[in-house]
Parts: structure tokens; C-alpha cells; sequence
């Protein structure tokens, strides 16, 4: 799709991710943002406990609009939004393909080619957690806000 | 079936070497048996990259004016300290040193973002890099302060020089713990939950002349990108380890000391890293070319993954306790296949050298050989052998507390 079809759709999917404060935990709030704001949700990652701040990593998928007002919705009801985890990329020019980050990666994004050893990224399995961006010597992975 | 070096070389000139790499000649033999591989094959070239932390390297800054005489003062480079103790312009700066505000480990684990390994990158990268030295002043260099900023090209010289790289074969770090560890050998999660490793195995240079028939003092090699040679025997050089019947070590052994000109030298195969929890280091390349003077050389450079066997240790208690013990061994293949199995458990292995860049560098190699560039050097002394008795020794310690 070229770029100009994909700006005259307007359809735009993200990975966030999205804190919930203790208070909101028991609130209907992803309910909301599926029926009032016709956001697709999957859910990567959740971690939502009564009494304790949330945590959620999700894909939202939807028209720019819907997901401009959607993400409103969520600051204004204290949800911090944070990290896009399309925005962990890899530079290439730094990485070795040493493979120090393929057991780190809770979400298993990162696999060395049989034969050739070479280590491929692959984004759409990342959660956006970080845990690689420290863990690789030569700091190949950076974090995007 | 015998060659000299020197037959060899004459073939590089006239553009008639057959080189391949380690990689190569693994399916060249198996598919054409030792003895006609040793005929056909006159080099086999081999790579591996990945951290060597005692690295380090040497500069001549030229002569301030009025003079002023480093030694015995105190000079950083981007903030790193490097050691000041010859004479006036004359520093060298090792591949683990970190600035003094580092944080280090007090906020565990530390970053250990930039480092001595960064320094050495950026100056082979051409970038500039600021020069802060303090000195006591004299009659003969009287000044006491500088403040600049030097880049490689207008150094007198710059020389990499690294006392221990290119182990012949090494750990396979796991973690029996509870908490996640944090070491030179990446990451360890708890309960055996990963391993690391650190060899390019059936590329390494030690892996295919594991008893040192070919590889001696004045080898010349590929190193960092540029050329460079065999200086020494490595730091920690252990030949006397148990071996398998293949003649490679069951466990670190030869290590090589290197040196070469930094100036011709790339960031590519020199690169700055960071070790999470532990320290900064700096990652080297290096490929050294085997001459098949025979057919025993041969089938060393034939050895696979599947016939090199590294010893499985627990980074949480055995490594840094010094204590003997082992959890198994386990074969390169095994490494490489993603998955060992120690004590019943599978456990997923990550790497900290890169096998492609290691392939890369013995294809390089391979390459400056076959155009007639690089041509073979006759070791002037050989390398401890695995009956010279050479051993590795802990410290024995002897309390100084009271004179």
C-alpha cells in the first residue's frame, strides 16, 4: 500500500503501553474504548491485579480519528500511555548478530538463522519491555517515544 | 604430501592458492577425503569476533608546546582515564576503563554505557576525541595542563595491542540461582534458564591448529579489519588442558597476544560494548590463515561444531568461587542449535561472539589471499604446546597485612 492510500484511510494499528492507575482497575475502561470509540484491541501482555497499579500492553487498531479521541478518553481517565513498542528498532549498523539478546527477550522476537547464525528482529513479537536494550553489547536496540 | 610456506606464497603471487574457509573445507573434506583436500586445499582461513576485554591500545600524541610530560600524571581521554606512566606523549588505554563518575554497579545492574572499548572505536571510526591531561611540571616539561581534542589520522602512532584474545575454546555460562545474574557472558536468567557461550567454534583460529603447528610468534593475521600479527602467547595461555582425541581442548586453553596498526584498522571489527551488570569491553576481529603443510594440519581444519565439546559452569556459585566443578559438556552443534541439555533441563543458548561476523572476516581473509595481497608469514618462535608444560596458575594468596 503506498503511502498516500494508507493517509486517505486514516487506518492506524499501534502497540502501547498502558498503565492503570489502582483506582481505575475495576472500571469497564478497554469496554468503553471498544463500543465508543470502534478500537480493535489484542491484548500482547496484561498484568491487572485489584488493589495494584495495572499494566497492559495492547495493539489498537482503528481510524486515526477514532484512535486520537480513544487515547483522550484513556488520559482523561488516568491511564498513562506510554513506549510504542514499534519504536524498539534495531540499528543495524551497530548490531554484531551476536545473539546476546535471543534468551533475554521475554516475548521471543529475537531468533539466530539456522545455519548462518545471522539474528533477525522480528517487531510485531515485541512487547515493548526493554529488557534488550541493555542486555545488548554493542546497544543496537533503542527505545522510540 | 608435503608444503612449505614459502611454496605457498609463491603460489599467492602468482594468483594460484587454493584458499578456503573453515567453514568450507569442512564439506571440501568430507566430500573428498583428507588426503586429496590436503593436495588441493594450500590455505584455510578462519575468523572470530566477540568480546576480548584485555584489549587495549597505544598512542604517540606528539609534543606539546612548551612540552609537557604525561607520565606520571594524569590523562582521559572522552573522559576515560588511560594510563599514564611512560614517557611524555606516549599513553595506552585499555578496552575495560571507565570514566571515574561511571556509576558502576551501585545502582546493580550498572549500564557501563561508554568505556575504553568506545574510545578505541571512535578513534579507528576517525572520530575526534578530547584529550584532558594533568602533570607535575618540570625544568625540561614545564607545562602542567591540556585540554584538546586529537583524532587518529594526526597521531605519530596508534597501535592496537591486546594481551589476550582469540581464546581457544571457553565456558558455557548457566545460572542455578534464583535471581537473574548479570555477567560478561550476558545475561544468565535464574534456575537454568539460559546459557551463554563465546566461540566461533569450528571457524575459531586456536579450534583448527588446536596443538599450534602452524600459528607462532609472527603469524601474520587479520586483525580489527587491518593487518596485525601474532605478538606473544596470550595472558592465561593453558595448553596443558584436557584434550579431546581431536587434539581441541575440553575447556579454555591457548590465547593469543596481538598486535597491529590501528590506523588501517575499521569500527566494523573493533566495536565498543557494553556488558549490563559488568563492565564495557570491546569486541575484536580477528582471522588467521592456516597454511596445510600437511595432511595433519588438514584434517585439524576439518574439525566440526559436533566434535568441540565445552564445559557447562554455573556463573552463580562455582565461576566466581573458583570452584572446579562442572554441570557437563556440551558440543558447539548443540550450542548453535539454540537449545543444550544440562542435567535433564533443555536450556536456550545465546551467543556473545558473532558467527557471521566471524564467517565474514574468514571470508575477508580468504579474499585479501586470493587477490595476492596478504601473504603467509613464518612463525620466528612457536607457541607453547600442549606437552611444554606451560599452566595456568590461580594466585596463592599470602596475607600482606603484616611485613
Amino acid at each position: 500500500m503506498s503511502e498516500k492510500e494508507k493517509s486517505t484511510k486514516k487506518m492506524v494499528t499501534k502497540k502501547v503501553v498502558l498503565h492503570f492507575p489502582k483506582r481505575r482497575v475495576d472500571e469497564p475502561i478497554l469496554f468503553r474504548l471498544i463500543k465508543d470509540y470502534d478500537l480493535e484491541f489484542n491484548i500482547l501482555k496484561a498484568s491487572i491485579t485489584p488493589e495494584a497499579e495495572g499494566l497492559m500492553v495492547v495493539e489498537l487498531k482503528g481510524e486515526q480519528a477514532s484512535y486520537d479521541l480513544g487515547v483522550q478518553y484513556l488520559l482523561n481517565c488516568g491511564v498513562k500511555i506510554q513506549a510504542l513498542s514499534q519504536d524498539v528498532t534495531r540499528n543495524e549498523d551497530r548490531c554484531t548478530s551476536c545473539g546476546a539478546c535471543v534468551t533475554v527477550c521475554p516475548a521471543g522476537a529475537f531468533s539466530s538463522e539456522p545455519g548462518t547464525m545471522v539474528v533477525r528482529f522480528n517487531s510485531k513479537k515485541c512487547v515493548a519491555c526493554g529488557l534488550c536494550i541493555k542486555a545488548c553489547p554493542p546497544r543496537a536496540m533503542e527505545l522510540h517515544f | 604430501m608435503t608444503k612449505t610456506i614459502s611454496e605457498i606464497n609463491q603460489k599467492i603471487k602468482q594468483g594460484k592458492a587454493v584458499v578456503v574457509t573453515a567453514a568450507e573445507i569442512i564439506e571440501i573434506a568430507k566430500q573428498e577425503g583428507i588426503k586429496k583436500a590436503a593436495e588441493m586445499v594450500d590455505v584455510v582461513t578462519t575468523g572470530t569476533f566477540g568480546p576480548m576485554c584485555s584489549s587495549g591500545a597505544y598512542f604517540n600524541i606528539g609534543h606539546t608546546k612548551p612540552r609537557m610530560k604525561l607520565g606520571g600524571g594524569r590523562s582521559y581521554l572522552n573522559d576515560v582515564p588511560a594510563y599514564a606512566a611512560f614517557a611524555a606523549v606516549d599513553l595506552f588505554i585499555g578496552a575495560n576503563a571507565l570514566p571515574d563518575d561511571d556509576p558502576r554497579n551501585h545502582n546493580h545492574p550498572g549500564d557501563f554505557n561508554y568505556g575504553g572499548g568506545h574510545v578505541i572505536e571512535e578513534l579507528v571510526a576517525g572520530h575526534d576525541v578530547r584529550l584532558i591531561a594533568s602533570a607535575y611540571g618540570t625544568d625540561c616539561y614545564p607545562r602542567k595542563k591540556l585540554e584538546t581534542w586529537i583524532n587518529i589520522k594526526d597521531l605519530n602512532e596508534a597501535v592496537l595491542f591486546n594481551m589476550r584474545n582469540a581464546y581457544q575454546n571457553y565456558n558455557v555460562a548457566v545460572n542455578t540461582s534464583d535471581k537473574t545474574i548479570y555477567t560478561y557472558m550476558g545475561v544468565l536468567k535464574p534456575r537454568l534458564g539460559s546459557a551463554g557461550y563465546s566461540s566461533a567454534g569450528q571457524l575459531s583460529p586456536l579450534m583448527k591448529d588446536p596443538c599450534y603447528k602452524t600459528i607462532g610468534v609472527g603469524t601474520r593475521i587479520f586483525l580489527g579489519g587491518g593487518v596485525g600479527y601474532v605478538a606473544w602467547p596470550g595472558t592465561q595461555f593453558n595448553p596443558g588442558v584436557p584434550r579431546s582425541e581431536n587434539g581441541t581442548p575440553r575447556g579454555g586453553a591457548a590465547t593469543l597476544c596481538v598486535i597491529g596498526d590501528l590506523k588501517q584498522m575499521s569500527p566494523r571489527y573493533l566495536v565498543g560494548t557494553s556488558m549490563q551488570g559488568y563492565g564495557v569491553s570491546l569486541a575484536v576481529g580477528i582471522g588467521v590463515p592456516i597454511p596445510i603443510l600437511n595432511e595433519d594440519i588438514l584434517r585439524y581444519t576439518a574439525i566440526t561444531d559436533a566434535e568441540i565439546f565445552a564445559p557447562v559452569i554455573d556463573y552463580s556459585s562455582s565461576y566466581p568461587n573458583r570452584e572446579p566443578d562442572i554441570l557437563g559438556e556440551v558440543s558447539y552443534a548443540e550450542l548453535r542449535s539454540g537449545k543444550i541439555k544440562v542435567q535433564g533441563k533443555s536450556i536456550p543458548t545465546a551467543a556473545l561472539s558473532s558467527y557471521p561476523r566471524a564467517l565474514e572476516i574468514a571470508n575477508t581473509l580468504k579474499d585479501w589471499i586470493g587477490k595476492g595481497e596478504f601473504l603467509l608469514s613464518e612463525p620466528v618462535a612457536a607457541l607453547p604446546g600442549p606437552e611444554s608444560g606451560v599452566t595456568f596458575k590461580p594466585l596463592n594468596e599470602r596475607p600482606a597485612g603484616e611485613y
